[in-house]
């Protein structure tokens, strides 16, 4: 019997390739996910036990618990994970197409494109159009800044390498210009842009936040995963891939633009949060091997069990002080980052 | 010949402190300037000029000197031309400890500051530099450059954190975090200028040296130079210049990259006249900036450390498209 199991559309030209050990590791990953998702619903300044969460979620729940956990715990939880998810899968495009390890749409600055055009929502038309259309400003924002550093490393084809060092300098300097922004604006606004530039899910709702992200992410997810099989050829490096017949710079910047729109419409809705998208494809390369078939799926329920890890300690541990999440993600990530270098130190 | 290269910009310098002490948002005729002085009588103009204008010049200028110089002395300890306090992480981490400092512990004064951010620069840039240099093919580009940017974003998330869990005068901290030079008094220049004259005077009795080192470990060593020292050193004198500017006016983007690669566009690959060329030319600089940041957006002003990060995106790509291939 094959290790793999594949799955074909006769016609269409797209395949994916999955590994039969990703399909228990993804099963084992949901029910963690889905696991971790009740308990931290209970965990609070009011204690739900899970049996309880699960009654309210089956809709035979105490009435008392009912308001809590569908309308102030659950609308984060779900935040939580959507975000994590799409960081992550971002994350893991883009190592793929850059081909480093060390990739992703933080370093890149993509995601201070997008803080940028959601600091320039808050302060141009803050109050004058609806929040819901700010989604739309920080993909624009990321989407501008990935235009822009495409075209700056553009040198007959864009080199990975090169693009890293670009991004790099653009997203410090896109950064003091967010900063700019908060400094000249209004008080009252800079707490609220300041928390979105460090990644915070706090006080999301069902009827803002998680019917703006879920329609972005119904499409991108599929999307992304049919292009596993181009991800895997993009993996071999220019020369390969070409002489395997892949048009290397076209598919490149296809994939690029699906990893900008994940992470823009995660960074609309949960903030500038780090690091999710090093760690969580590193995590699912080492559990579900090197075929991006089973990387994005795994690196998606990864990047959603982290999330809601990071929220859930980030909310509870500092009580009465409410730590954005981004700062937790970023606690973790960076020694996952040295470690990282340590690792690959001799390639 | 190259002493024009030191000459003309030093009149230059001169010349842009005195337009950054004369012009603002109140502009003062060079004349109440000199008068101020030598004829110092306490009125209005004289005590903007005294108490706001010269510090923040003289700051300005001697921050930009620093950084710029740091920037040169570690683009050559690490072979990578976008070397540079802030790329490398050194600007955040001593910024960091500042704001933990400042916030978390209620530790105030400029001396206090001083040694956090010579703390926080070492080790964050200690951190940097060992990951950076770790492995076979020992320390490459973009391995280092990986290792500061993400050291950058986690000691920036750890920063906004501090603040947003401590949350008050956003305004004042968020400008100092840019890197800003405005509304600093004479008190906080004296407090650090030991640092940053040690730290300079270190790099320049290093410039032989490190002559030598830009041409390789292995051919240091070969000429009789053990490079070890020679970096540790260097090391040491990037920490003095970076932490001292870092405590006076917080964070300043870029300018150790721009300036060091303009130098050595006019004064070729001699250390013993970068440095020095490279003290002046960031010192115009870093003056420069700020007296322009206080044009754009009148009568507000935008934190000089905004405008060295637009002006280094330009250098940032230049550098990067013009690198040999470097993996």
């Amino acid at each position: 019997m094959s290790k793999y199991k594949s799955i074909r559309s006769a016609g269409t030209g797209y395949s994916v390739l999955i590994e039969k050990r990703t399909i228990w590791i993804s099963a084992v990953l949901l029910v963690l996910t889905m696991g971790t998702m009740i308990i931290s619903t209970g965990m609070g300044s009011l204690y739900i036990s899970p049996m309880n969460v699960v009654k309210v979620l089956l809709g035979v729940g105490d009435p008392a618990h009912q308001v809590v956990v569908m309308k102030l715990r659950l609308p984060r939880i779900v935040i939580a994970a959507l975000v994590g998810a799409s960081l992550a899968v971002a994350g893991a495009i883009l190592q793929g197409v850059i081909r480093n390890p060390l990739a992703s749409p933080d370093v890149a600055g993509i995601t201070e494109g997008a803080s940028l055009g959601a600091v320039l929502f808050i302060f141009l038309l803050g109050g004058t159009v609806p929040v819901q259309w700010m989604p739309i400003a920080s993909i624009t924002g990321a989407l501008a800044v990935t235009g822009l550093l495409y075209v700056l490393s553009w040198k007959r084809g864009v080199d990975p390498l090169r693009l890293v060092l670009i991004g790099i300098g653009l997203s410090a300097a896109i950064k003091s210009l967010s900063y700019m922004f908060i400094i000249s604006g209004p008080m009252q606004l800079a707490e609220r842009s300041l928390t979105f530039m460090t990644g915070s899910i706090y006080g999301v709702s069902w009827d803002k936040d998680v019917i703006t992200l879920l329609p972005w992410l119904a499409i991108l997810f599929p999307l992304t995963w049919l292009q596993a099989r181009i991800l895997n050829i993009q993996a071999l490096g220019d020369d390969t891939a070409s002489s395997a017949g892949a048009q290397v710079q076209r598919q490149r910047f296809i994939l690029i633009l699906l990893s900008v729109a994940l992470a823009g419409a995660a960074v609309a809705i949960g903030g500038a949060i780090t690091f999710i998208g090093l760690m969580a494809p590193h995590m699912a390369r080492k559990l579900a091997g090197a075929s991006f078939g089973s990387v994005l799926p795994v690196s998606a329920l990864l990047g959603a069990l982290i999330l809601l890890i990071s929220d859930l300690v980030a909310r509870t541990v500092f009580i009465p002080k409410d730590v954005p999440a981004g700062v937790l993600t970023a606690a973790i990530g960076a020694p996952f980052f040295m470690y990282l270098l340590y690792r690959n130190r001799n390639r | 010949m190259k002493i024009i290269y030191l000459i003309v910009p030093l009149v230059v310098l001169a010349g842009v402190v005195v337009c950054s002490v004369a012009f603002g948002v109140t502009d003062i005729p060079i004349g109440t300037v000199w008068e101020s002085i030598i004829h110092y009588n306490a009125s209005n103009e004289h005590l903007i000029i005294r108490t706001t204008r010269i510090p923040r010049a003289l700051i300005a200028a001697a921050v930009g000197a620093c950084l710029a110089i740091a920037g040169a002395v570690m683009q050559v300890l690490t072979r990578n031309p976008i070397a540079s306090p802030s790329t490398l992480g050194v600007n955040a981490g001593a910024a960091f400890f500042i704001m933990l400092c400042g916030l978390s512990l209620g530790i105030s004064g400029q001396q206090a500051f001083t040694w956090v951010a010579l703390i926080g620069a070492a080790l964050s840039g200690g951190i940097v530099f060992l990951l950076g240099s770790i492995g076979r093919d020992g320390m490459t580009p973009v391995k280092i450059t990986l290792a500061g940017a993400s050291m950058s974003a986690f000691f920036a998330s750890l920063t906004q954190g501090l603040m947003l869990t401590n949350g008050k005068m956003f305004d004042q901290i968020l400008a100092w975090l840019v890197g800003s030079v405005a509304g600093r008094e004479m008190s906080q220049l004296e407090a650090v200028w030991p640092y940053m004259a040690a730290g300079m005077a270190i790099a320049l009795l290093l410039s032989r040296h490190l002559n030598v080192l830009a041409m390789g470990d292995d051919m240091a060593q070969g000429l009789g130079q053990s490079p070890g020292r020679t970096k540790a050193f260097g090391a040491a004198s990037v920490i003095l210049l970076a932490g001292g500017s870092v405590a006076v006016a917080g964070p300043i983007a870029f300018v150790g990259i721009i300036i060091p690669h303009i130098v050595r566009y006019l004064v070729g690959t001699d250390y013993r006249w970068i440095l020095p060329c490279s003290a002046v030319f960031g010192a115009i600089l870093l003056v420069a900036a700020d007296l322009g940041s206080r044009y754009i957006a009148m009568p507000k002003e935008v934190p000089v450390g905004v405008m060295t990060a637009i002006m280094g995106v330009p250098f940032f790509v230049y550098i990067a498209r013009k690198g040999r291939r470097t993996s």
